[in-house]
């Protein structure tokens, strides 16, 4: 589908609208008045970021503002490539950077996560980076900051995709988890975020056992654990005995879970954590045998009254499934059209 | 329906038959009658509602949601029954109505008037889970498509409840939804259903494997020879008026065959091999697998792939139960039974004369005629019993071909073998080129397939999602029954059951065999 074209401002309304002043170039969303990117997918000179998944926190960035948690993900994840100059902005503070002010508002999606709230020339824009409104021990939530124009992604921007409530999945791994005493249960997670927020889920629901991870899942539980996030006792799975993993619950990287590294597992029973295993066709691709519908992104409902929330008269869609979103906020009486951004994987799904 | 929804999900993401069966059981095990035995039913194909069609599905789910993100979400979600239950609107109310059970809903579809039957379906949906929604939607658009068979389902019950599957068999078309009686007897409160009168399955007799030592104990004179031809086994039977073509494991194949049910103008159970033969030529395998593809064929295909019966024997003539008999007894009954009713589209295997077991193993081996797979031994006193006892019946195939190729790509295998690239296809040389001549995925270890694995993973040139093309560096004698012309591969040959016979480590790519040779190799 085509996205509907803008109309011009409004003549005389006083206030300069933010296709006037956000640019959208090949490095990404560019703030023109604030001579800074947010996000951007190549290396710039100034970028705001988000959050910490690697398709929105790139390397190579002269300097980069973030939140403070989302500053240290970069760091551990990036290293020297986290930016040469780093500064902290924490929630709910606003700085002025050229000719606009910027303020960071928890997103929900991971720890860090941030809105990018700017304002220029009477205007507000509201770009949200990934964010989901379901409850996560392991972040702030989402605020909803009414604006003129609100930025969205729309990964599961299709009406087919509704997260069921986390504690229910949770309590399907601990039923197959008592069917198959004999076997580890290997859960396909993304390093950073669902790793930890299945932790405290399984926490939540009374699991008190040792967790066992893939080694590549350790640093970013290190760094939630300094930030506050509690986890219970995690053990290395590549230096487990066989014998203790039985009956465990091990956590992997998506590419782990059905490939050498589960080989070492005694009859694993392969469970993904993710908002695509709603689809068995995804979840049979993948060799999925427990799949468990978790998700860091808003789904269907959440992207719906989130629009509703802000009450912005026009929404601009990053990435996802946009030309559904864009359908659905039209037939609201929402301006709405697609960006379409490249560079914007489905990581943290 | 909870029971049976989970049931459902249990089975579609269940990767092993092991695991499959496992379900299976435990949903019998702890689900009343009859609510298991409609479950049962639907897993065998047993049920259908001619009321709930999918378009008008459709049309319901349409007059809920937006049509345009209805449209859009099938295409991404590419099924039907699924696309409905995940948009469907959950409504708040839902937690105080009842959702339906399983056989309130098998009940009420079965007794509805064709106008009640959409507004059942919608009352119902709107009280179910998504996971409800789906297995009601597979229910009732008749095709579960849970990767399992009704064979497979039978065998799970029969293990549960310690019965031989043969003898569940036996007495399955005398039954009905929602077999009571059957999972009576299988927990051990009453005893076997009747046997089965009319047109159902009776178990095949099956052979095992000669093997050269056997041979040699073995009496030539108590045993009789028949080729063994090259298509796939096959049960018609015919009661009653009743007709009904079977494969080896029970599966009524009868609507791909209409050539074949059409001449089945008799009253007896037959045991064949179903090919595809032009007035009595038989035709490659590949020929009868084009009809194998379809369900129902069509008007061209009947044309040009008329099907056959190669019949081995009679297991009931009328009501008569032959079984008991011996071969030899059976097989003159045959003869005549032929010589009486003429069936168009069916003749006779012929048996094969022989003095001796080395005059039988040269007429194996010179017999290389198109849809020869080998021989069949079969002691001349042997009553026709199912499953596959060791002594009556022997299987003496020809030996095998072999050739060496090339290996071109490997790709991931499933279940326990998901980590492993156990999947390979080969190929052979033409001129500067290969040519990928098949493809196999057995005949190693697993101490071998770990091997190859680790080659595979450090000779891959480029990826393709799960399929690797690794460079040519390994040869890998294959080996395989035959070969045919085939305008499926690039080769323009297609063998058949190849299977790795040696890792050739040794052996130099460059001098692995060309496509000429496997050519000359074709039959028929």
């Amino acid at each position: 589908m085509i996205p509907p074209r803008l109309p011009p401002d409004p003549p005389n309304s006083g206030r300069l609208h933010p296709d006037r002043w956000i640019r959208i170039l090949p490095e990404g969303v560019y703030v023109e008045p604030g001579g800074f990117y947010v996000d951007p997918v190549r290396p710039v000179e100034r970028a705001v970021i988000t959050h910490g998944h690697s398709d929105h926190a790139r390397p190579g960035h002269d300097k980069v503002l973030a939140t403070p948690g989302t500053l240290a993900i970069m760091r551990e994840r990036l290293g020297e490539g986290a930016g040469a100059g780093r500064q902290p902005l924490a929630y709910g503070e606003t700085i002025r950077i050229g000719d606009v002010t910027v303020r960071l508002v928890p997103a929900g999606h991971v720890l860090g996560s941030a809105q990018v709230v700017i304002e220029h020339g009477g205007s507000r824009i509201v770009l949200s980076g990934d964010y989901k409104r379901t409850h996560d021990r392991t972040c702030a939530p989402f605020e909803p900051v009414p604006c003129d124009v609100f930025v969205t992604e729309a990964t599961f921007g299709l009406p087919v995709f509704r997260h069921p409530p986390d504690l229910g999945e949770i309590a399907k791994l601990l039923h197959s988890l008592r069917v198959f005493p004999e076997r580890s249960h290997v859960v396909g997670v993304y390093a950073l975020g669902k790793c930890q927020r299945l932790i405290t889920l399984l926490r939540a629901a009374g699991y008190d056992r040792p967790v066992y991870l893939h080694g590549a899942l350790m640093p970013i539980c290190d760094l939630y654990r300094a930030q506050g996030v509690e986890l219970g006792e995690l053990r290395p799975a590549t230096v487990a005995a066989k014998e203790d993993l039985k009956g465990a619950v091990v956590l992997a990287p998506p590419s782990a879970i059905a490939d050498r590294w589960a080989r070492r597992l005694a009859d694993p029973v392969t469970a993904m954590a993710s908002g695509w295993m709603r689809v068995r066709q995804r979840a049979r691709q993948r060799g999925v045998e427990l799949p468990l519908v978790i998700s860091d992104h808003a789904d269907w409902d959440e992207l719906v009254q989130t629009l509703d929330d802000v009450g912005a008269p026009e929404v601009w869609v990053t990435h996802g499934r946009e030309e559904a979103l864009v359908h659905h906020a039209t037939g609201r009486g929402i301006r709405a059209r697609a960006l379409a951004l490249v560079g914007f994987e489905e990581e943290g799904a | 329906m909870k029971r049976f929804a989970e049931l459902v999900d249990g089975l579609v993401f269940m990767p092993s038959r092991n695991g499959k069966m496992r379900l299976i059981a435990d949903y019998a095990a702890t689900t009343p009658d009859p609510d298991r035995g409609w479950a049962l039913a639907a897993l065998t194909g047993s049920l259908s509602f001619a009321e709930a069609k999918p378009a008008a599905i459709r049309q319901l789910a349409m007059e809920r949601v937006d049509p345009v993100l209805f449209g859009w979400s099938y295409d991404y979600v590419g099924d039907l029954a699924e696309t409905v239950a995940l948009i469907w609107p959950e409504r708040p109310e839902r937690a105080n109505s009842q959702p339906p059970s399983l056989t309130e809903v098998v009940d009420a579809l079965r007794t509805a008037r064709r106008a009640e039957v959409m507004g059942l379906i919608e009352g119902w949906l709107d009280s179910l889970d998504a996971s409800g929604r789906f297995a009601l939607l597979k229910l009732i658009t008749g095709s579960l498509r849970v990767g399992v068979s009704a064979r497979l389902a039978k065998t799970a019950l029969a293990e549960w409840g310690g019965v031989e599957v043969d003898a569940l068999e036996e007495c399955w078309h005398g039954l009905t939804p929602p077999y009571e009686p059957l999972f009576a007897w299988l927990e051990g409160k009453a005893g076997p259903p009747e046997a089965s009168a009319g047109a159902g399955f009776r178990p095949l007799m099956l052979a095992t494997p000669l093997e050269e030592e056997d041979a040699a104990g073995l009496d030539p004179t108590a045993y009789r020879a028949e080729w063994k031809w090259d298509g796939i086994r096959v049960q018609l039977v015919s009661r009653g008026g009743e007709k009904r073509i079977y494969s080896r494991t029970g599966d009524d194949i009868s609507g791909a065959f209409p050539d074949i049910l059409d001449h089945m103008l008799f009253d007896a159970v037959l045991d064949g091999e179903l090919l595809v033969a032009r007035d009595g030529v038989v035709a490659p395998f590949n020929d009868l697998q084009q009809r194998l593809n379809r369900k129902s064929p069509t008007a061209r295909m009947l044309q040009d792939f008329p099907a056959w019966v190669r019949l081995y024997d009679l297991l009931f003539d009328g009501g008569e139960d032959l079984r008991p008999l011996g071969f030899e007894e059976r097989r003159a009954r045959l003869e005549a039974w032929r010589e009486a009713n003429a069936p168009r589209r069916m003749d006779l295997s012929p048996l094969v004369p022989f003095a001796s077991w080395g005059e039988l193993a040269d007429l194996r081996d010179g017999a290389r005629a198109a849809g020869i797979e080998g021989l069949m031994l079969k002691r001349a006193d042997s009553p026709y019993v199912s499953g596959r006892p060791k002594g009556p019946w022997f299987k003496w195939k020809r030996g095998a071909l072999t050739l060496d190729c090339v290996m071109m790509y490997a790709q991931r295998g499933h279940g326990k073998r998901s980590s492993f690239y156990s999947d390979y296809t080969f190929g052979a040389w033409r001129g500067e080129e290969l040519v990928p001549v098949g493809k196999a995925y057995s005949g190693f270890t697993d101490a071998e397939l770990a091997e190859l694995d680790r080659w595979v993973r450090n000779h891959t040139t480029r990826r393709y999602g799960p399929v690797r093309e690794v460079s040519a560096g390994l040869v890998l004698e294959v080996a395989f029954d035959s070969v045919h012309r085939s305008t499926r591969h690039k080769s323009g040959l297609a063998m058949r059951f190849p299977r790795i016979h040696r890792i050739r480590w040794d052996k130099p790519p460059q001098e692995a065999d060309r496509v000429e040779t496997l050519e000359a190799m074709v039959v028929g």
